[in-house]
């Protein structure tokens, strides 16, 4: 059994609380003292059932104005699979609790209004889970039930869908017809859309695979604590600890240390007491290297045999996040993956008009604006650019004034 | 890549509570770990002797003392720290109480719950610890379920839910300004099911509450509550001797038992798999409201 992350994109109008609060009433992981809070709660639906939305919003302001305001994960279980939910709010004032809803998802729903169709709201939707790099989208259609479960309807919406998903560059996405309020097509087989033949909701999330790279030559280990007991048994142990964050690594590999350029060879791994030949993307390990060399936190090893870019000058995407416009006299902090330093905003190329995909070349980047920029380092950055390497590819701007987290960058070329 | 490379739910969240508490390491001055003697904290201290063994953890266990605790749980916490030959720090909420910055709560409910928020803010300010790592899981309750991981709370211990800084990837940012401190949550991403599992998987010992046993109870609110000198009862109250187990161990006055004849730890997971009440159901002081957990994070909370 594995764990499957997605985040639901969509608004409260489309369904979305509905649509979670269904998944986990229907999977049974809505336990007898939270249905009686929910029953307390007395909020009912038109015909009397239970409001299902209630069990996603979180926190009291919300609960009065009756919307998300921020990203709540929600955790569920069947015998074949662990899923974590992002459940975020999908209104455009909202767009960098997406953002971030999204870079701790590897699948993403995105929910259509069955009456409605591809909107602005799905174009933006789309455009983030594309901007973020998830593999995976199923575009669910919901409220089938107000449209009279029509196959027609369904279809156009699947047809136009697939225009966009070529626009913004989405490959992999499946079309699911559904009504959460009713139950249509979430956990149970629609009985009134015979002429749908694929899986419901939870059976396709359940099976379907998200690719891990793990390839030896994509090896990339951030160093972020060095292990040195400096006991008279263990004078000389020096364990560099850290989470392989794309590839594997094993006993033996040549790796180079970056960004000093220094090259070793894997000694031994350890996990706890184990000591395995290979550590593959995702595990938290104990590396040590046949050479004695000076590896603080904040150094990457590497596979020899393919290196990452080592730069100060990167274009790359920008989500600004913060109420305060970006600065571009200001030197912000850049932390990638252990590393932290500082960077300066070079080059303002453009912003994108999230609704309309359009090319806007205002260079006031405020709250939610997306683009692109070049960015200067203060020290050189060991990185892959995010299309081939996501784990090695990104990085958030903090503001030293504030310490808020005020930007997400998405790493896309060598600007030097 | 095969599925068999692919790692198990379990090792998944292992290795991501170790990447958490590896970066607590790096990127904070004076960190402390929350002890409660609970499973959850428990099983972060099992964590940390992945993450950094065979070198020493790079901070101390911190216990906050209510002087209302069961037994077992200091017996229990004492031979932990001896075994792994790990410093203590313990905060006493009677201390606060003789020095009159607390008032003892009266009436039948009374329970010094409330109080330990005062005491936990005064150790932290005492030791100057910029971060406190927390056993707190996202699925326990509502309020919790926003929490990031790295969690800011202000000089006076405070959480806003509001000012949440925007958490990406697993880039985790723990710059804060002098006085502020940083709550941080490993097993943010755990289920009660996912900590007994892990428990059963890596024999992790437990406190012997957690298992059946009998004990004299009330009850109170609909709820079992082991009879102890720190419950105010009075002549309504009916001792009766049951066989119950405690789904989460804080102090005696505000933990309730379950109904259970499960000794053995399958038959735990086996109760909980089947079990239709969540575990903070189990706790007096989730009861009084349904914001009360928001209420209580807001005030320097764990």
């Amino acid at each position: 059994m594995n764990i499957l992350k997605f985040i639901t994109a969509g608004s409260v109008d489309d369904g979305k609380s509905t649509l979670i609060g269904r998944l986990l009433y229907d999977s049974e992981a809505i336990l007898v003292d939270q249905l009686e809070a929910l029953q307390r709660a007395n909020r009912k639906n038109d015909d009397g059932t239970i409001d299902l939305a209630i069990l996603t919003d979180g926190l009291k302001a919300e609960r009065e104005q009756g919307i998300t305001i921020d990203v709540a994960y929600k955790y569920f279980q069947t015998e074949k699979r662990k899923f974590i939910i992002a459940d975020a709010p999908g209104h455009i004032q909202y767009t960098r609790n997406m953002v971030t809803g999204a870079s701790n998802s590897d699948l993403a729903i995105i929910l259509i209004d069955a009456r409605k169709g591809v909107i602005e709201q799905t174009i933006r939707h789309s455009f983030l889970v594309s901007l973020l790099g998830l593999p995976q989208v199923v575009v669910a259609v919901n409220k089938m039930d107000m449209v009279d479960f029509s196959q027609d309807v369904f279809e156009k919406i699947v047809e136009d869908y697939k225009k966009l998903a070529e626009k913004v560059g989405l490959k992999s996405v499946a079309y699911i017809p559904v009504s959460a309020l009713k139950g249509d097509n979430i956990v149970y087989q629609s009985v009134r859309m015979p002429w749908y033949l694929g899986e419901s909701l939870l059976p396709y999330l359940e099976a379907v695979e998200i690719p891990v790279d793990t390839q030896r030559d994509h090896g990339r280990f951030p160093v972020q604590w060095v292990v040195r007991p400096q006991t008279d048994e263990l004078h000389d142990y020096r364990g560099y600890a850290g989470r392989v964050a794309s590839g594997s690594l094993r006993v033996n590999d040549k790796v180079t240390i970056l960004p000093s350029g220094f090259n070793s060879t894997i000694s031994r791994i350890e996990l706890a007491e184990k000591a395995p030949d290979v550590a593959v993307a995702g595990m938290s390990v104990t590396v040590h290297l046949e050479d004695d060399i000076d590896i603080s936190r904040g150094d990457i090893l590497v596979s020899a045999h393919n290196q990452p870019i080592v730069s100060q000058q990167i274009e790359t995407d920008l989500c600004w996040m913060d109420t305060k416009p970006l600065d571009t006299s200001h030197t912000y902090f850049i932390q990638h993956n252990s590393k932290l330093t500082r960077c300066r905003i070079q080059e303002i190329l453009y912003k994108v008009n999230i609704n309309n995909l359009e090319k806007d070349y205002d260079e006031n980047f405020k709250l939610n604006d997306i683009g692109r920029i070049i960015i200067k380092t203060a020290d050189p950055l060991a990185f892959d650019l995010f299309q081939d390497n996501k784990a090695n590819g990104r990085a958030i701007l903090i503001d030293g004034r504030t310490n808020v987290t005020v930007g997400a960058l998405m790493f896309r070329a060598n600007a030097d | 890549m095969s599925n068999k490379e692919q790692l198990d739910y379990l090792d998944e969240l292992e290795a991501e509570a170790i990447y958490i508490l590896r970066e607590v390491a790096g990127q904070f001055e004076k960190p402390a770990l929350l002890f409660s003697g609970g499973k959850d904290s428990i099983t972060l201290v099992y964590l940390a002797l992945k993450a950094f063994r065979p070198g020493k953890f790079p901070f101390p266990l911190v216990h906050i003392d209510t002087g209302h605790n069961f037994d077992e749980a200091i017996i229990y916490r004492d031979n932990l720290i001896e075994r792994i030959g790990e410093k203590l720090i313990v905060g006493y909420v009677q201390d606060d109480i003789d020095a009159g910055r607390v008032v003892e709560q009266k009436g039948k409910n009374a329970s010094r719950n409330q109080l330990q928020t005062v005491t936990l803010l005064n150790t932290i300010a005492k030791h100057q610890f910029d971060a406190c790592i927390g056993g707190a899981r996202r699925d326990e309750e509502k309020a919790r379920a926003k929490e990031r991981i790295f969690s800011v709370r202000d000089e006076f211990g405070q959480w806003d839910p509001k000012r949440q800084r925007p958490e990406l990837w697993n880039l985790y940012n723990g710059k804060i300004h002098k006085g502020e401190n940083v709550r941080v949550f490993p097993i943010s991403n755990w289920t009660e099911l996912d900590v007994w599992n892990y428990i059963r998987r890596e024999n992790i010992p437990l406190p012997s509450l957690y298992f059946s046993h009998e004990r004299d109870v009330i009850t109170r609110n609909g709820v079992y509550m082991a009879a102890s000198p720190f419950l105010n009862m009075d002549e309504e109250d009916i001792v009766e001797r049951k066989s119950v187990r405690f789904r989460t161990v804080g102090d005696m006055s505000c933990t309730a038992a379950v109904e259970s004849y499960a000794d053995q730890i399958d038959d735990i997971i086996n109760e909980i798999s089947e079990s239709r009440i969540s575990e903070r159901g189990a706790r007096m002081d989730d009861k009084v409201s349904e914001a009360a957990m928001e209420e209580r994070k807001k005030g320097g909370y764990f």
